[in-house]
């Protein structure tokens, strides 16, 4: 229990945060916010994946990539294709001139389902496919120049530049993509129908189930000793390779790790919205995630959550009144957060948190809640245990000389 | 080329860049418990020996065998397996680090992707690392953020970060460069008391120092080995007298 206290939670602090975003997205979005509202905050959380990738890979391991929507495009086409052959049963497509392929493919003049589409009408290898497609394209990727000791700047451009070539392709290829439409009509998974409100309903808890699972594997990794070479590596890549590790392969790994994470928002997407298109393929969505992971605080696991939800609103409610002021205004936004609060808001409440949680902590009711909280058995013993490690831990003292 | 009884054993050594060769026929060899210096004037080679020896730079001909074993065909993280650790001229910690995870981090166990994620701090690798950063002076420092050492106290930790390694070959570029006449002292006595069980090779321009620590001493001019001995023979060679230590 200490393990998943210390390693997954990430300790008092950690667990705190969990604990306040969990009560915001599972308890009190759902119960204000009418479905419409609540859809769209799970269309949100599902680029929260893609941030949540960036502080493994930016954030820990200074690796910027501009590409994420590659993969985030990857997971949710992925999904709509399987979408999409259940939604094309020969009697709903029977006035096609091939009944049973998508009508994308009819319009295009195909006759038969290519057979990159054929694994697609398995549920079950589908959800393979969302997984360990990116993940094979990140690693062609990660191997190929982490390899060849690629990186910085240069990565970054590498990265926007594949993220184009894959939205070109998939426009170009419309006859087998869906074109610049992407893959829309998208209706049931064996019979279930995804657009109904309960569905909708169950698909923003599954979402946000999983996105706390993928927040767990991803403190897992950076509480361990390779988060901590992650960071080593981040300050002075060549004293860990002279230390005796190949650092290419840490780089691979974590690339191939934030890719698959970001699938799964891609697939998570896709169910959500109800269709897949290029536009969040490209190089704009990607650099949008590294936006919302910056505002959050790439750094910060949490944070970069609630980064996503904020600048997702902002968007939501700006780019309707004000569509053509929106790009400054994000411009403007992103050049502020690095100017001025590199750690994004996670570093702001990291600095005020104390004061707002004393006044809070004079609130009654919440007093009981945290004291009912720390009287849960294993997470008193963590904390005893926490407290005797740093009564043993050597004090800081000045240089003598 | 045949074998040998030394620790270290550089035949025939050059690296050529564009023509200009900064190593260039070199034939070195160190013992195992011995501490060697290695000094000369400004673009010697001195660096580039050690870039050669732990794989940053490829040779363009020649051998270096550590233990008999061919170290030019090795890649960098493999020539540190095989026992040969490095200290860089500017001290390369890792800042955003405490010294306790930067000793963490350097304990050679936990070195692949696998390994790194599933690694357990047991209470011998917590003992170690203690005893490591007692070893070099930093016994008191473990939480401190490493950002904030003075140059001494990094230049260390990151001999203490290749200490925990256990190397049996230990190359240090500079070691007491920034540091105080206290700091220089103790440097020196701790040298002298790691030299035991693997072979340490330093650079070095303080005489002073290298008077302190020298068993050998070889000078390196224009890549090519200009005297070796002890300090007293080194420090009389005409030849060294001219180029670098002055009249």
């Amino acid at each position: 229990m200490n393990f998943v206290y210390e390693r997954m939670l990430g300790g008092k602090n950690g667990a705190k945060g969990i604990i306040i975003l969990a009560l915001l997205i599972l308890v009190i979005l759902p119960l204000t916010l009418d479905l419409f509202r609540l859809n769209l905050v799970g269309k949100y959380l599902t680029y929260a994946f893609a941030a949540v990738s960036l502080v493994l890979l930016w954030g820990y391991g200074g690796i910027l990539s501009l590409g994420q929507g590659i993969f985030f495009g990857l997971g949710g086409y992925c999904m709509a294709m399987f979408l999409k052959l259940e939604a094309s049963d020969p009697i709903a497509t029977k006035i096609q001139s091939t009944p049973g392929i998508p009508d994308f493919m009819d319009w295009n003049q195909l006759t038969e389902l290519p057979w990159f589409w054929e694994p697609f009408n398995s549920f079950g290898l589908t959800i393979l496919a969302v997984l360990v497609i990116p993940t094979l394209f990140a690693l062609i990727i990660g191997f190929s120049m982490f390899k060849r000791r690629v990186g910085g700047v240069y990565f970054a451009i590498i990265t926007q530049i594949i993220a184009l070539i894959l939205t070109v392709l998939i426009v170009g290829q419309q006859g087998y993509t869906g074109g610049i439409n992407g893959i829309t009509d998208l209706k049931t998974i064996h019979g279930w129908d995804i657009r109904d409100d309960s569905s909708k309903y169950i698909l923003y808890f599954i979402n946000a189930f999983l996105l706390f699972g993928v927040i767990f594997l991803s403190r897992f990794i950076l509480t361990s000793k390779f988060g901590r070479l992650l960071l080593a590596m981040k300050d002075k890549e060549d004293r860990v390779r002279f230390s005796g590790y190949d650092v290419s392969n840490f780089k691979i790994f974590i690339f191939c790790v934030s890719a698959m994470i970001s699938a799964i928002g891609g697939a998570m997407f896709t169910l959500q919205v109800g269709f897949m298109s290029p536009s969040f393929v490209g190089i704009v969505p990607s650099i949008e995630m590294v936006i919302f992971a910056a505002v959050g605080g790439r750094m910060s696991l949490i944070g970069v959550v609630y980064g996503t939800l904020l600048v997702s609103f902002g968007k939501t409610i700006f780019s309707e009144t004000f569509p053509e002021l929106w790009l400054f205004l994000m411009g403007a936004l992103f050049i502020a957060v690095v100017m001025f609060f590199p750690n994004g808001i996670a570093g702001v409440w990291e600095k005020y948190n104390k004061k707002v949680f004393g006044f809070i902590a004079g609130v009654p009711l919440i007093n009981k809640i945290v004291s009912f909280i720390s009287g849960i058995p294993f997470i008193a013993k963590a904390k005893a245990k926490a407290l005797v490690n740093k009564k043993t831990t050597p004090k800081l003292e000045t240089p003598n000389e | 080329m045949s074998n040998t009884d030394f620790a270290l054993a550089i035949e025939d050594l050059t690296v050529s860049f564009d023509g200009f060769k900064a190593v260039d026929d070199l034939n070195l060899y160190v013992d195992k418990d011995e501490l060697r210096v290695v000094i000369g004037p400004n673009g010697a080679g001195k660096t580039t020996l050690l870039d050669l020896i732990c794989g940053k730079t490829k040779s363009t001909s020649g051998s270096i065998k550590f233990k008999n074993t061919e170290l030019t065909k090795l890649s960098e993280h493999e020539i540190v397996h095989a026992g040969v650790g490095r200290k860089f001229q500017t001290p390369s910690i890792y800042e955003n680090l405490s010294v306790y995870e930067n000793l963490e981090v350097s304990y050679p166990k936990g070195r692949g992707v696998l390994g790194s994620l599933m690694f357990v701090l047991t209470d011998e690798i917590d003992a170690r690392i203690k005893e490591i950063a007692n070893d070099v002076f930093l016994g008191d420092f473990l939480e401190m953020e490493s950002a904030l050492l003075s140059h001494g106290q990094k230049q260390w930790l990151e001999i203490g970060m290749l200490l925990i390694q256990d190397p049996e070959l230990l190359m240090l570029d500079e070691p007491v460069a920034g540091m105080s006449v206290n700091e220089r002292e103790q440097t020196a006595e701790l040298l002298n008391r790691i030299c035991t069980g693997r072979s340490v090779l330093v650079i070095e321009h303080d005489m002073d120092f290298v008077a302190k620590i020298a068993h050998k001493v070889t000078v390196l001019h224009q890549g090519k080995i200009l005297a070796e001995g002890d300090m007293q023979t080194v420090q009389n060679d005409p030849d060294v007298i001219e180029v670098y230590l002055g009249h």
